[in-house]
């Protein structure tokens, strides 16, 4: 059974939460203090002891990220928050910046502290402008408490938040596309270093965290990271906004512990499927991840291993319910449709490939496909791996093998000619 | 084009806040797309001369993202979401009952200039799903009678 938990969203239900006086009745800033009992180091310690994995969808471990920036160097660091929340199925970091800014302001205190930058960018789809304003709000009621800008707390620490809006563009949710377009450039991804090293902004060292992921900081500061690590598997610490959309009954975004299971959660969050249909497949993390059949849905929990396990992943924990009607030609020619669109452009696998397998797509719907042009798709998804700048290509080739593999007697039904 | 005083007090502002200019050309180029409507070329030349850059190198970022309107819109530009978790919930019937009514096609602008129907991937709102968004307001839980009388009402106001 669902054991509910809410660290992250503890305070959604409460009216007017974005309130700096209402956030403040409930909790919101009360570990300032013990942040100044620590230096840098301490918390990046705590972070790292925590187990918090980064929630933008690569889980990748926080405390090892924020560890690789200098804290004594002569360049200023920078902290950027990833509000970009592009990947379809994914729509958790805006409860958060709306529900609850303040949490993330104060996510931001402690992380800006840890890491020594006293300047954060918050990186926020341009779509989100409503969202946006609610944030701001939010920032300037914390300017004029002094909670941010000059000597805040009075503890002589300077900390300034900048809104930063994109301009619709999917690819600016991967962390160095973002960095490029913070700096009033494309969204290209950058090539990656072969050694580990901060993220770069004007060539400043930089840490790139998602909105969920820095929201967490607050409990593990007031609470330590056993608390935190109490909650979810071993190497999966914590909880996630995890969130339901597709065919299900209840829609929404409810935080879970790593490792339930996720026919539990469907069930006890989600109430089952809508109109009493029957499930036929979950895409577990977002539209990038590989898609999971019914049966493969029975015994799986909710954490990064076990999904890795049977070649999936967790991804951003936004689940894509889809029952026994919907046709999976279709479903995947929207999914390919988006890829072809959002492709940056820049490696000629992802371009062309994304382009060449929707036209394929198409013939395939429009009945003048053949056999081999299925097998043709799969492999224009194996051009795909390794050869790219970024994983969206990889992601891409993954999300199709997905479809075709376990689905091909729907595609093949389509096939008239020989 | 050139900038009005209050944006170029925006703009002063703006400077402060990032380590180059050169950052400045996305906040730029939303100011005049806020000031003008869209974006002309005539607005990249100026936008150029704040963020020590060529014109050519401003369009080359305008045009990569597809907020920026790089040609006017109507005053109400309707962005329908049409990616999985909306199709799911019925996506295709609220974009058809959008074209019946007020009866374009997808990147076409009503005669009275009042209304850009587009069609865009994801919009971070799938738990509410269809979704659209008007402007810079989102339209949730959209059923064909919603629309019509979101539609109406839009039409009144104007
Ligand atoms: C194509 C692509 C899109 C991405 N989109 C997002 C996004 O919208 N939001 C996000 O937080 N991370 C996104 N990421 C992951 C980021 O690159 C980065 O790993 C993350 O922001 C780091 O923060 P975290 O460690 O706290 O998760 C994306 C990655 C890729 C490859
Ligand atoms: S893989 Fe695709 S999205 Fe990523 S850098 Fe290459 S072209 Fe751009
Ligand atoms: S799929 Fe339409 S809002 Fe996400």
């Amino acid at each position: 059974m669902i054991k509910e938990v809410k660290i992250v969203s503890k305070n959604f239900d409460i009216p007017n939460s974005h309130n700096i006086e209402v956030a403040l009745k409930n909790g919101r800033y009360s570990s300032i203090d013990k942040l100044w009992s620590y230096n840098n180091q301490d918390i990046i310690d705590i972070v790292k002891d925590s187990g918090l994995r980064g929630k933008g969808g690569g889980g990748a471990s926080a405390g090892d990220k924020w560890a690789l920036m200098p804290l004594d160097g002569d360049k200023p660091n920078y902290l950027v928050i990833n509000c970009d929340e592009s990947e379809p199925g994914t729509f958790k970091d805006r409860e958060i910046i709306s529900k609850d800014p303040h949490l993330l302001i104060e996510g931001i205190i402690y992380s800006a502290y840890a890491i020594n930058s006293h300047q954060a960018y918050i990186y926020i789809r341009g779509e989100y402008k409503e969202f946006q304003d609610i944030l701001q709000s939010a920032i300037d009621e914390a300017y004029s408490k002094n909670f941010l800008g000059e000597n805040i707390f009075n503890r002589g620490y300077n900390l300034d938040i900048t809104i930063h809006r994109g301009a619709g563009a999917y690819i600016c949710g991967e962390k160095s596309a973002l960095l490029e377009s913070l700096e009033g450039k494309r969204g290209h991804p950058r090539l990656k270093p072969h050694q580990k090293e901060p993220e770069w902004y004007f060539d400043n060292p930089t840490l790139v965290n998602n909105v969920e992921t820095i929201a967490s900081v607050p409990f593990i500061i007031n609470n330590g990271a056993e608390a935190y690590k109490s909650y979810g598997t071993e190497l999966s610490s914590g909880t996630l906004l995890f969130a339901l959309s597709g065919h299900i009954k209840n829609r929404g975004v409810y935080e879970a512990e790593f490792g339930t299971s996720m026919m539990d959660y469907i069930n006890h969050y989600g109430g089952g499927i809508r109109d009493n249909k029957k499930l036929k497949a979950v895409i577990p993390g977002g539209a990038s991840t590989t898609i999971l059949t019914a049966k493969e849905v029975e015994n799986i929990t909710l954490d990064y291993e076990s999904l890795r396990a049977i070649g999936s992943s967790l991804g951003t924990g936004g689940m894509i319910i889809i029952d026994e009607d919907t046709n999976m030609v279709e479903a995947l020619k929207n999914l390919v449709e988006f890829y072809h669109h959002e492709s940056c452009g820049q490696c000629t696998p992802c371009r062309e490939g994304s382009s060449w397998v929707d036209t394929i797509m198409k013939s395939i719907l429009d009945g003048v496909a053949n056999n081999r042009d299925i097998d043709k798709i799969l492999e224009i998804a194996n051009t795909m791996n390794g050869k790219t700048v970024c994983v969206f290509a990889p992601a891409l080739a993954d999300v199709i093998r997905g479809f075709i593999l376990k689905f091909r007697d729907e595609f093949e039904g389509y096939i008239k000619v020989d | 084009m050139t900038f009005s005083s209050k944006n170029l007090q925006k703009i002063e502002q703006l400077k402060k806040k990032y380590p180059k200019v050169e950052a400045l050309t996305l906040p730029l180029l939303w100011i005049v797309q806020y000031q003008e409507g869209y974006i002309s070329l005539d607005a990249i030349k100026e936008v150029a001369k704040y963020c020590n850059k060529s014109a050519m190198e401003v369009y080359s970022v305008a045009s990569f993202y597809t907020m920026f309107n790089l040609q006017p819109v109507g005053k109400y530009h309707i962005q329908v979401c049409k990616t999985l978790s909306c199709k799911l919930c019925g996506q295709e019937d609220i974009f058809s009952s959008l074209k019946n009514i007020l009866d374009i096609n997808t990147n076409q602008t009503t005669d009275d200039n009042l209304f850009t129907l587009s069609q865009v991937e994801c919009l971070g709102s799938c738990g509410t799903s269809p979704v659209m968004e008007i402007n810079d307001k989102y339209y949730e839980n959209l059923t064909p009678q919603k629309v019509e009388d979101i539609i109406n009402d839009l039409s009144k106001k104007s």
